[in-house]
């Protein structure tokens, strides 16, 4: 070939290698197996034992779940029907089902009224995370839910509801329109208002408690996993324009303002949930007159959002750092005022890059309202912890319990992660 | 450095006065950054700034619309004098356009929306008018067909044509560039300048700093070199490049035009 390379120096090809398929032993799953499984000693060790392991695992895990029973009324009955067959106790998770979902507490009678407000949130969220693919009136939908659902739950005269969300409506009119005078200026104007028709509307709902009225029911009856999906839903809806406040007015100029984001994230980071919710629990008791009825459930609302918009605020803080400076002076050069160029420009960018971290508390944040369990609230984990092991039929059913418990967390969510990867995917505008 | 203007009798230039610079001071820290500005601009009047980095000139056009903030000296745009007050800074800054060098569009929106933010918001001009006026002005910059794209699927030439017509769209009576072409392909400085140059035949007052000293002979009628925050010499781009007098410029300008 030598004699050939003076003259491949300067190469022009003239006919086309035409392809060809790869050798037999470098395709399908056989290559694969090799590559992947089977590389090196040291891998093919590995395999086996992580073979051994998944196979110990089913073992055990498939036999309990096949051979299961879900029928029976409590644990001795779980026993003769089982034999000793190594199946799952079922029949308790079949048997206390409405009380892992609404706690002991609730009226049966009424159950059907949490249900709907639960069927219902399903027309309530898809207008918030779908509102690029619905028309824009969808929205008033998931306006009007929380006001619904409160009073599905809750019960009592429509009015009570009817005049919260008045008074937010109004508020936010009144915001609206004065903003332009001035952010706090706005700000107070629409808290006085909503107060004042707050204030107005209990009054009338006083004098009219029996106008659209569902038969109450006290917040100390809530409880199983409606308690927990109550208490999730609500602290972190709240907690993300709260976290917005606080990571704004982390960076503000003010530095009152400033000081007072700083310390509260600070303080709020650097205390267990638990005992800010033994703080809801007792000592909050210590600071209201001795005769208000400051209802438990919604101190524990408090807490929580506190806690987790905290925790948001640090998250919306570092997508705010993400961005790079010029995008704030291009809102300044263009005229745009601060909350204008905040709301078109800087937070629509910050919140999604911020969307993995926020998922990410507020899985957490769901996953933690099972320690109000520890003061003493019936949530799904108070309600298998409590009455259903303490109780003589089921005490002992253990693995069946919690793996229902787990299930319903992991549904949840699961779906919650999923939904925030799709819609990164739907946010990305840089290449389409 | 007490040189007064000496404008080219351009047909453009008015003698009303645009901006008006005295005394201006500035400190990063106890950095002293901007020494003793004096500078008049009439209406109409293009000017190029240059000097080397860290010579103070993009601080110095970003002081004209309070993207910095100066701490000593006056300066007076369009009559209303810059201060602390919120209401004139936000005056000064909905007609003074700035055009930036990594062009700064909002990339979560789409081009006809860049264009259209601010006249919706701050000159509350209604959408569908917006929406005329931004396509006139993309039509302008040679891209009415991208409207509806985003900024990242647009090369950067595009998007600094994009950034000037979001400019536009507020209907500026002056016209910052700070280095509008030093982040841009060779390919592509030339669309850009192309815009530049038919802004400034159409009599736009404009202050750019660039190093581009094709354009400055072409459209500028004063140049102004600066270094160390001061403005060491200004004068007709002709006798600037000819004939520069102080040695600091006659160095700078070796340097660039040396190759």
């Amino acid at each position: 070939m030598s004699d050939t390379h003076a003259q491949s120096v300067a190469f022009v090809r003239d006919t086309e290698i035409p392809p060809s398929p790869p050798p037999a032993r470098e395709t399908g799953a056989i290559k694969w197996v090799r590559e992947n499984l089977f590389s090196g000693p040291m891998n093919s060790i590995l395999t086996i034992l992580g073979l051994l392991i998944a196979f110990w695992l089913l073992s055990g895990l498939i036999p309990w779940v096949v051979n299961g029973t879900w029928t029976g009324n409590d644990i001795r009955e779980c026993r003769e029907i089982l034999q000793g067959s190594g199946g799952g106790c079922f029949a308790v998770v079949a048997e206390r089902w409405p009380q892992l979902l609404f706690g002991f507490q609730y009226p049966d009678y009424l159950r059907w009224r949490p249900s709907l407000a639960f069927v219902l949130l399903f027309l309530a969220v898809p207008p918030m995370l779908f509102i690029m693919f619905l028309p824009r009136w969808t929205l008033a939908l998931s306006a009007v839910y929380p006001f619904l659902a409160y009073w599905l739950i809750w019960g009592g005269t429509i009015l009570t509801p009817i005049f919260i969300a008045l008074a937010v409506l109004f508020g936010y009119f009144t915001f609206a329109k004065i903003e332009k005078r001035g952010f706090v200026t706005g700000l107070l104007a629409g808290i006085v208002v909503a107060a004042a028709i707050i204030w107005v509307g209990g009054l009338v709902a006083g004098e009219f408690s029996r106008f659209g009225r569902l038969e109450a029911v006290e917040s100390r009856a809530m409880g199983g996993f409606m308690l927990n999906l109550i208490l999730g839903i609500v602290c972190v809806s709240l907690s993300i324009p709260f976290g917005i406040l606080l990571a704004l007015g982390r960076q503000s100029r003010l530095p009152i303002v400033k000081g007072f984001c700083v310390v509260f994230i600070e303080f709020v980071r650097g205390v267990p949930l638990i005992t800010l919710l033994f703080v809801a629990n007792v000592v909050l008791a210590y600071f209201l007159p001795p005769n208000a009825n400051f209802d438990l459930i919604l101190r524990v609302i408090i807490m929580i959002t506190m806690f987790s918009s905290a925790y948001i605020a640090e998250v919306i803080r570092g997508g705010l750092a993400a961005l790079p400076k010029g995008q704030y002076e291009a809102g300044d050069s263009l005229g745009l005022d601060y909350a204008q160029s905040m709301r078109l420009i800087i937070l629509p960018q910050a919140m999604k890059i911020s969307i993995p971290g926020i998922v990410n508390v507020a899985v957490g944040l769901f996953k933690d309202t099972t320690l109000v369990s520890v003061i003493s609230m019936f949530d799904l984990v108070g309600m298998i912890r409590g009455p259903i092991l303490s109780s003589t039929d089921w005490a002992g059913v253990y693995w069946e319990l919690w793996a229902a418990a787990c299930i319903l967390f992991f549904t949840v969510c699961y779906g919650i992660s999923q939904y925030s990867q799709w819609l990164e995917r739907q946010l990305r505008t840089d290449h389409h | 450095m007490a040189m007064t203007d000496t404008n080219p009798s351009a047909m453009t230039v008015s003698d009303e006065v645009a901006i008006e610079i005295k005394n201006m001071n500035k400190w990063y820290g106890s950095f002293h950054v901007l020494r003793d500005i004096d500078l008049t601009v009439q209406r109409g009047e293009r000017i190029v700034i240059c000097g080397p980095s860290g010579s103070g000139k993009s601080t110095l056009i970003r002081c004209i619309n309070a993207l910095e903030e100066h701490q000593q000296g006056s300066i007076i745009v369009d009559g209303t004098p810059l201060s602390s007050d919120l209401k004139n800074i936000d005056k000064i800054r909905s007609e003074v356009g700035m055009c930036f060098q990594h062009f700064n569009l909002f990339p979560h929106l789409t081009i006809l929306e860049n264009c259209t933010l601010a006249p919706i918001w701050v000159r509350k001009t209604p959408k569908k008018e917006a929406e005329e006026t931004a396509m006139y002005f993309l039509e302008k910059v040679k891209i009415p067909d991208q409207a509806n794209k985003y900024p990242g699927q647009l090369s950067g030439g595009q998007q600094q044509r994009v950034a000037i017509a979001r400019s536009l769209c507020m209907k500026p009576r002056i016209m910052l560039f700070d280095e509008p072409t030093s982040a841009l392909d060779p390919e592509m400085i030339k669309e850009v300048l192309d815009t530049m140059i038919q802004l400034a035949e159409e009599g736009m007052t404009m202050l750019c700093v660039t190093h581009e000293m094709g354009f400055a002979r072409q459209v500028a009628n004063r140049v102004i070199f600066m270094d160390a925050g001061q403005i060491v010499e200004q004068n007709e781009p002709e006798s600037f490049f000819l004939n520069p007098q102080n040695e600091r410029t006659k160095l700078f300008l070796s340097q660039i035009l040396g190759h």
